[in-house]
């Protein structure tokens, strides 16, 4: 799977220039960071407590399952934060290792 | 509720009237208040008012109200014009969390931020969240909460997967994947756990409202236009897929016992609303346990009062009735709050909200009859099955803890097993838990408890710095 959102209208914005990971990427303005990094890949983060993958979940700030970072470290909402130009984003948290005690 | 209502404040000219969400009941909250001359903080935790129901979409996004919001535009656009006339003149702080509170005081954070913001009087109008219901499999990634499909379309014009499944009940289900279809989405199929005969049952309480029926009908009229499969009476069995690339297919059972698998990538699963009452129960306001809709909710009288002086609900934070009833609740608990500082409020007006309100509680309760929770579903969940997806704590380890601890209570449950103390803070697990325990325990749902309201209502950043004034 390339990406897990499918864009379905309102193609017709400026593009915005951020990182993620390292790594340039294109979003659209008014994009949230969840749409920008869903519509390239099928999950946001790994989660803390298994071995799977997490692509969030309520989209409306109550779930917190969508946690992104900046490289700063400042912990974001990709549900309700929006792309911005030059956003320097890390889908690992800083300076965190969890252990996978389920294997 | 509070014995005397009356209100005594410190400057009975202006007195500090706090509104926290700015939907349907937080706008005809602060727009009835600043029409008898008091000016409101309105709190908000999003970006821009309107709610979840009406939530506007970004700037520079061009689709109009029709496309945006159906048969409820003239409704969201009246609402947000209504805002827009009262930004200017009300103290808005969008983009705010109140996390706490102590009697009198709120404690918020804007972007990093934290400030105590005072008050006399608070108007909670939190809104709601989904409702759910665990089915093994749940937490793969590409299972989004229904609420949250509806918010990538109308607030992104994004679907949450090239082939997408709705499954649980409610209205909610069909609107949101009628406009799914109307947006050029593959719909793969509509689920329903509730049987076609309850929305039989549940007629003569639906024809309340039977414009909104009506528009019920259309929507399922437009799914079948479509060719989208629509199952009722359905049992869920399992998500499948795989922990790296998500959900592949969604397996149920069938009204007539035939299983059937539908491949998707995307599920968008829930079961009506849940109500927001954290910072009510941090407030001491009492709750009560709802026979017809199975869950617990504010205990506030027919305008609006919570058991706290001071302290008033509105919309579905209050009572899940949804956004009309919401809009006329947040004028009514503004007109309390009025009549409570000894203002003069118009009789005619309180008792024409209040009446309105009636028919939108019978058409509630018709809804909750037609879409019932299916709290059977919980029984049934195999040992295997997660419950808290925050900290992937399955149905099995919450039993053992019934069983082993004679935890059954809700929050001893919780001690022990941690169901519903993961970063979502039981928002999406606590019921369907309180639901496990119930069964497991052979104690009546209402008898194990509710989970209690803990501050911060929501994670607060390691960064937040104190604005001292």
């Amino acid at each position: 799977m390339s990406g897990r959102f499918v864009r379905l209208g309102e193609r017709d914005r400026p593009v915005v220039n951020l990182i993620v990971d390292g790594a340039p990427v294109e979003a659209l303005q008014g994009d949230t960071l969840m749409v920008a990094l869903l519509t390239r890949k099928a999950a946001l983060r790994q989660s803390e407590f298994d071995s799977g993958r997490r692509a969030g979940f309520c989209l409306m700030g109550a779930c917190q399952d969508c946690w992104v970072w900046t490289r700063s470290g400042e912990r974001l909402r990709a549900c309700s934060n929006e792309v911005r130009n030059g956003l320097d984003i890390v889908t690992t948290q800083p300076e965190a290792k969890w252990p996978l005690l389920h294997g | 509720m509070a014995t005397s209502s009356r209100l005594t404040v410190s400057q009975s000219d202006s007195p500090r009237v706090v509104i926290v969400g700015a939907g349907p009941a937080g706008t005809r909250c602060a727009e009835t208040l600043l029409a008898a001359g008091i000016k409101p903080i309105l709190i908000d935790e999003n970006r821009r008012d309107g709610g979840q129901i009406y939530r506007r979409q970004p700037e520079g996004f061009k689709r109009d109200y029709p496309a945006l919001y159906g048969t409820e535009a003239a409704k969201a656009r009246d609402l947000h014009e209504s805002f827009d006339r009262l930004r200017g003149q009300i103290d808005y702080r969008p983009d705010t969390l109140a996390w706490n509170l102590t009697a009198g005081q709120l404690c918020c954070v804007n972007q990093g931020l934290h400030t105590v913001v005072d008050y006399d009087a608070l108007m909670l109008c939190a809104g709601a969240t989904d409702r759910l219901m665990p089915i093994k499999g749940w937490q793969l990634a590409g299972t989004y909460s229904l609420g949250g499909s509806q918010i990538a379309l109308k607030s992104q014009s994004v679907s949450i997967g090239s082939r997408v499944v709705f499954m649980g009940s409610g209205p909610l289900l069909y609107l949101v994947a009628s406009q799914y279809v109307k947006a050029g989405a593959d719909v793969a199929a509509v689920l329903d756990t509730s049987p076609f005969s309850k929305r039989i049952g549940a007629m003569p309480n639906l024809l309340a409202r039977p414009g909104l029926l009506f528009n019920g009908m259309k929507l399922l009229a437009q799914l079948y236009r479509a060719k989208v499969p629509v199952h009722l009476g359905v049992k869920p069995e399992e998500i499948l897929g795989d922990e790296q690339e998500g959900v592949s297919a969604v397996r149920v059972q069938l009204a007539n016992g035939n299983t059937l698998t539908v491949p998707c990538d995307a599920l968008a699963l829930g079961y009506h609303l849940r109500p927001e009452t954290q910072l009510a129960d941090l407030a001491g306001c009492g709750l009560r346990f709802d026979e017809v809709s199975g869950q617990w909710v504010l205990a506030v009288d027919e305008e609006g009062r919570t058991s706290v002086k001071g302290v008033y609900a509105a919309g579905d934070g209050a009572k899940i009735r949804g956004a009309d009833a919401a809009e006329q609740a947040g004028r009514l608990a503004a007109l309390a709050l009025l009549e409570d500082l000894g203002k003069p409020v118009s009789r005619q007006l309180v008792d024409d909200v209040r009446k309105s309100l009636v028919v939108m509680d019978r058409f509630r309760v018709g809804l909750a009859e037609a879409f019932p929770w299916p709290a059977a579903q919980a029984a049934a969940l195999p040992d295997d099955a997660i419950v808290c997806r925050c900290e992937m704590i399955s149905a099995g380890e919450l039993r053992g803890v019934v069983r082993e601890k004679g935890a059954c209570e809700v929050n001893r449950a919780k001690a022990f097993s941690r169901v519903g103390m993961g970063r979502c803070q039981g928002r999406y697990c606590s019921q369907a838990g309180a639901e496990v325990i119930a069964a497991e325990s052979g104690v009546p749902v209402e008898k194990v408890g509710r989970q209690r309201g803990q501050a911060p209502v929501k994670p607060l950043s390691m960064y937040t710095d104190e604005v001292v004034s």
